[in-house]
């Protein structure tokens, strides 16, 4: 068994991302109220609760999409909190990779396009990106699909396309909200087995928010959201200091 | 990666040996040894079954009239006969293959109680529940690797034991949140 080690300082070495003491509300909602938890490198999280408890909210904010309004968000040893839109835009285009409960492709494009557009945005040439995609679509077992469009494609070929689309940069982490929850027990487990083989191949950091057991089941480690706020199991503190290790 | 082994008795919990040996015998007569293999390889998952008891079980079922021993082969060991099934033993495998299996609801389970006395005793209930969860996570993320790493027979009881755990779950979160209410009514004087 892994030895527990307590929460490390924020950037320390093996925790890469955390969230400590966040708040966020919306209105007068709130949404989080002092939210901690972290994620080693290599580490795959699930976050779990009930619906309403805060766990997209607290995805949202680790990946810089929402700013918390207290609180603060480390990510390789760097406040991610204090950053202007512009450097949380490019963070998330360069460092981080989502995938959602539905695809969020563009429908009209083709499951290759699809794949090379976050490369074909980081500024990559054309030729390289489509090669990219064709790699990761081969991956998948896509590869006869590279052509269709998105739009035409069933649950699960989506949202492997979706996957494929969050991977090809390469991210340090991904971030899965609810990944499979558009799709059939079966699919689902493909889905995940796909992206729990393809994460510790990559050594990805992976936060899932999920509210199903067995898709949390995939993941090293768990932690509760209730009411905002965070809940580790019992007896432990936070990260493993070798989260690497577990791949 | 850490893997880790099925412990057999936690989803194999209660093979019916002599139901299961009659239901080989049906495909064909067979030696001891032959049903053994074949226990081992399908149910047997990690715990073998011992010939002593694959001798004593066929034994027990042709004094039942359920198999029928052949005469004796000539060679060593004790492995010399061969048992078919009667028409006895077939009509009970196929009574055995139609019955359901019972339904339990378990409804004074052993979570059940640790909860209702943590409460009567002013102890923390939702941090049992909190410690009986991240087990039970364990044990689905324990059964979720060997899937990942097995075939479709250690899958298909994979997915039994993680369908029961994951019904435990529901249970635990359920009961988290009614806690408040459990708690009234277990300390009203």
């Amino acid at each position: 068994m892994s030895a527990i080690n307590l929460l490390p300082a924020p950037g320390s070495r093996g925790c890469l991302i955390e969230a400590r003491d966040v708040v966020k509300s919306f209105g007068q909602t709130p949404a989080l109220r002092g939210a901690s938890m972290s994620a080693g490198s290599g580490e795959i999280v699930a976050v779990m609760g009930p619906s309403g408890s805060g766990k997209s909210t607290l995805l949202h904010c680790l990946a810089g999409i929402f700013k918390p309004d207290e609180g603060e968000v480390w990510f390789g040893g760097r406040r991610l909190d204090g950053l202007g839109e512009t450097r949380r835009t490019e963070l998330r285009r360069t460092a981080f990779g989502f995938v959602f409960q539905f695809s969020q492709l563009v429908p009209e494009l083709s499951a290759a396009d699809n794949i090379a557009l976050p490369l074909l945005l980081n500024r990559a040439r054309r030729k390289a990106a489509y090669g990219q995609a064709a790699s990761w679509l081969a991956r998948l077992g896509l590869a006869g699909l590279a052509g269709r469009r998105t739009g035409e494609l069933s649950g699960g070929q989506a949202q492997r396309v979706a996957l494929a689309r969050a991977l090809v940069t390469q991210p340090r982490v991904l971030f899965a909200d609810e990944p499979t929850g558009s799709l059939d027990s079966l699919t689902g487990e493909e889905v995940m087995d796909l992206l729990v083989g393809i994460a510790r191949e990559e050594g990805t950091t992976v936060v899932l928010v999920t509210h199903d057991a067995r898709v949390a089941a995939y993941a090293d480690r768990e932690v509760m959201v209730r009411d905002g706020r965070v809940t580790t199991p019992p007896g432990l503190g936070a990260v493993r200091s070798d989260a690497g290790a577990v791949r | 990666m850490y893997r880790h082994r099925l412990d057999s008795e936690c989803i194999v919990a209660a093979v019916n040996v002599p139901l299961t040996l009659l239901g080989l015998l049906e495909r064909e007569p067979s030696h001891g040894y032959d049903l053994k293999r074949d226990y081992d390889a399908y149910f047997g998952r990690g715990k073998q079954l011992p010939f002593g008891q694959v001798y004593s079980t066929l034994a027990r079922l042709a004094r039942d009239g359920k198999v029928k021993a052949g005469r004796t082969e000539p060679g060593a060991g004790p492995d010399r006969k061969r048992y078919a099934i009667t028409d006895a033993g077939r009509s009970e495998v196929e009574a055995w293959l139609a019955e359901p299996v019972e339904p339990e609801p378990h409804l004074q389970t052993v979570l059940f109680a640790k909860v209702v006395l943590a409460l009567m005793l002013g102890r923390s209930a939702g941090r049992y529940l909190d410690t009986q969860r991240h087990a039970h996570l364990q044990r689905m993320r324990e059964l979720t690797e060997l899937k990942r790493a097995g075939g479709v027979v250690d899958t298909l009881l994979a997915d039994h034991a993680l369908f029961h755990l994951e019904a435990d779950l529901r249970w635990i979160d359920t009961t988290s949140a009614r806690l408040h209410a459990l708690a009234e009514l277990v300390n009203a004087p």
